[in-house]
């Protein structure tokens, strides 16, 4: 039986915050939050168990790392991902629980854009991360989401004040080094009329025995906003990671996700997003490779709220060895959101006769004046396709690989930044070979 | 000088025989054309010589300058020089033409020996401004949403970068209209050399006003009943099958499920 008690209690967080010296309303927020987390559930994905997960039990809620003098210094996976030429970075690396590096340009700056680290923002702008903090994602929702606020110990905070365009993306590089728990809090603001991509990459240079990872983005799109937020997630086997991006949309205001997830450890991943505001739009892309005996469960939601408001779910995940990857679609029209359209797509790839993959796409409708659409399928490698490469010289494997590499291009095609498309096509190497 | 062999070629599909004892010797510089009514197993020759697993050669041999080609995968028997040009090409998502070509270019070439980018770009706008292809075509993916008659350019565009030693062509003129017919055949002309050997699989003559054969042989029933040179397609164009069948005294028969 896994132990449910915390390891963490009101004293230690209540030192935590200080330490930090963290503004009374966030500590106030956390102590509640623990209170919370000892009594509510474990959130329930579809088709996945996960009550036997450690998602709560680690010794070391914190380790400290040395910030980093030159990004020189970063191990070669990690400078894969960065674009270390360009001069005007707009930059933020952190390792384990340290923020190590940021970097934004001046032009950025002038515009008063904001790109921090989370415990920075938390002092310099407190007002603003009050108003956002837990916002999209409740404390309440489940035991969870409460942990995560009492216990947040990293991540960024990014705010694009209204009507700044933001042409060159801003990237995150989150390095799992030693850390027992690294609870990330990302949120990012494009207030109204605004434009910004934000990319980020959680990668482990270890092989930890037993991690865990609760990471929760709040991506706020406010009216005529629009956000891109890429990512590629490449955490290490021995890692429980619970993952919850979450968009929440403003008027006429755009959130398109394109997410690499490459776990290799056990993985919750939910990513919800609102449409609040009429005339919203939601678009989220997403690959994911199980391999190993690996469980993951991807959910992947939008639901909809305000009038004319559409929604895209477009998921292609490839499964093989003996892992598990179940993928949850849901398109859900509130009562009220007249002249909407929910679709989505699922698509499956099984390379192996012991692989699970369970591909359920769900709508959910309260709504006449509607439109909506699914498609899902699970298979296998179409043999005429491997007969057709192979008969033009191309081995076996490659034909596999260039097969596979196919059917994941909608979405790696979509990642903005060229060197973390590429690290998201090595990665995809690596974990189908 | 390539010579592809086949000797008494016997090829069942599902337990039922279809090819009983096919004969051919096709070398460097020549064209053949194969020619018969539907379901006479002129489709089932060509993927048995490619190695289409669904195909089980049951009895004969063929080889390719004297190496057993029925030993070899499919992959290995196309980087020892064989080609077919088929008549159902797969689609493939995600996968550019131009990224699809030079994996099989570099697939034969081997490690450490890869064609150059610019070389196989240089290559590859010649090929296709040779057959009238639009220049996007390199970038979409492998005959994904492709009309009938893109993708059998597209499938000659692979013969003439591949440059393979013996091709086969199946039905390579169906469903395409007289202009890109014209086209098509242009591409199989311009690949004449002693250095290449051709078999043309068709219904129909009217390929062959483009392409004249060296050989023409005509199947009927499982087997090669008579051979002869260009100027027997056109009397089969004239006067049909029926004077060989009663020549032969065959009965009809459909041995070939229409794919």
């Amino acid at each position: 039986m896994i132990e449910t008690k915390l390891p963490f209690d009101q004293q230690y967080v209540r030192s935590f915050s200080t330490e930090r010296n963290e503004p009374d309303w966030l500590l106030n927020v956390r102590l509640q939050a623990l209170a919370k987390a000892e009594e509510l559930p474990l959130p329930k994905p579809d088709k996945t168990k996960i009550d036997q997960w450690n998602f709560t039990q680690f010794t070391n809620h914190v380790v400290e790392s040395a910030p980093l003098s030159s990004l020189e210094e970063l191990p070669e996976a990690v400078k894969a991902l960065i674009n270390l030429n360009e001069e005007q970075k707009n930059l933020y690396v952190q390792r384990d629980n340290t923020p190590a590096y940021l970097s934004l340009s001046e032009d950025l700056k002038a515009k008063g854009i904001i790109f921090t680290d989370i415990f920075t923002a938390v002092r310099e702008h407190s007002d603003l991360v009050k108003k956002y903090f837990m916002d999209g994602v409740k404390v309440d929702e489940h035991r969870l989401a409460a942990l995560h606020a009492a216990l947040f110990n990293g991540g960024v905070f990014v705010y694009v004040p209204k009507h700044v365009q933001v042409d060159v993306p801003l990237q995150a590089v989150y390095v799992h080094e030693r850390a027992e728990a690294l609870f990330n809090h990302v949120i990012i603001v494009a207030d109204e009329g605004s434009k910004v991509t934000y990319v980020e990459n959680y990668i482990s240079t270890c092989e930890t025995a037993n991690s865990v990872v609760n990471i929760v983005a709040e991506v706020f799109a406010n009216d005529n906003a629009h956000v891109f937020f890429g990512a590629v997630d490449s955490l290490a086997k021995g890692v429980t990671t619970y993952v919850n991006r979450r968009g929440i949309t403003g008027r006429h205001g755009r959130i398109e996700w394109a997410l690499g997830l490459m776990n290799d450890g056990n993985t919750v991943s939910e990513n919800i997003t609102r449409l609040i505001g009429d005339g919203s739009y939601g678009d989220t892309k997403t690959v994911v490779v199980g391999r190993g005996e690996q469980i993951q469960n991807f959910t992947t939601s939008v639901i909809h709220y305000g009038k004319h408001t559409e929604g895209y779910i477009l998921k292609h995940g490839v499964v093989k060895d003996k892992a598990t990857s179940i993928f949850n679609g849901i398109g859900k029209i509130e009562h009220g959101a007249s002249k909407s359209n929910a679709e989505q797509e699922s698509r499956v790839l099984m390379l192996s006769p012991h692989a699970r993959g369970d591909a359920n796409p769900i709508l959910l409708i309260d709504e006449d004046d509607v439109t909506a659409g699914h498609a899902a399928s699970v298979g296998r490698v179409d043999p005429n396709q491997l007969y057709y490469l192979m008969s033009r010289g191309i081995p076996k494997e490659e034909a596999e690989r260039l097969i596979i590499h196919g059917f994941l291009a909608p979405v790696v095609n979509e990642i903005p930044i060229e060197s973390v498309q590429k690290q998201l096509i090595e990665v995809i190497e690596r974990k189908v070979k | 000088m390539a010579v592809l062999t086949i000797k008494d070629l016997h090829v069942s599909v599902e337990g039922k025989e279809i090819l009983k004892g096919v004969n051919l010797e096709i070398k460097g510089g020549e064209f053949h054309a194969i020619m018969g009514p539907n379901g006479t197993g002129k489709s089932t020759l060509s993927a048995a010589i490619m190695g289409h697993p669904k195909y089980e050669v049951t009895k004969g041999s063929i080889t390719l300058d004297g190496q057993n080609v029925l030993e070899m995968e499919v992959d290995e028997r196309a980087r020892a020089g064989l080609f077919l040009a088929m008549q159902y090409p797969s689609e493939i998502s995600g996968v550019t033409n131009a990224d699809f070509l030079r994996a099989a270019i570099n697939a034969r070439r081997g490690e450490g020996n890869e064609i150059s980018l610019m070389k196989f770009i240089r290559q590859l706008d010649e090929k296709m401004a040779f057959l009238e292809m639009n220049p996007d075509m390199a970038h979409r993916y492998l005959n994904e949403g492709f009309s009938g008659g893109e993708k059998k350019r597209n499938e000659i565009l692979q013969l003439m970068m591949l440059q393979p030693k013996i091709a086969i062509l199946d039905e390579i003129d169906s469903g395409l209209d007289i202009d890109a017919l014209k086209i098509v055949a242009k591409g199989v002309n311009e690949m004449r050399s002693n250095d290449f050997g051709c078999l043309i699989i068709t219904h129909y003559q009217r390929l062959l006003n483009y392409i004249t054969p060296d050989y023409v042989h005509v199947m009927m029933q499982g087997r090669i009943v008579k051979s002869g040179g260009p100027e027997l397609a056109q009397r089969l164009e004239a006067e049909g099958y029926d004077w060989i069948k009663k020549e032969l005294g065959i009965e009809d028969e459909v041995v070939e499920q229409e794919a």
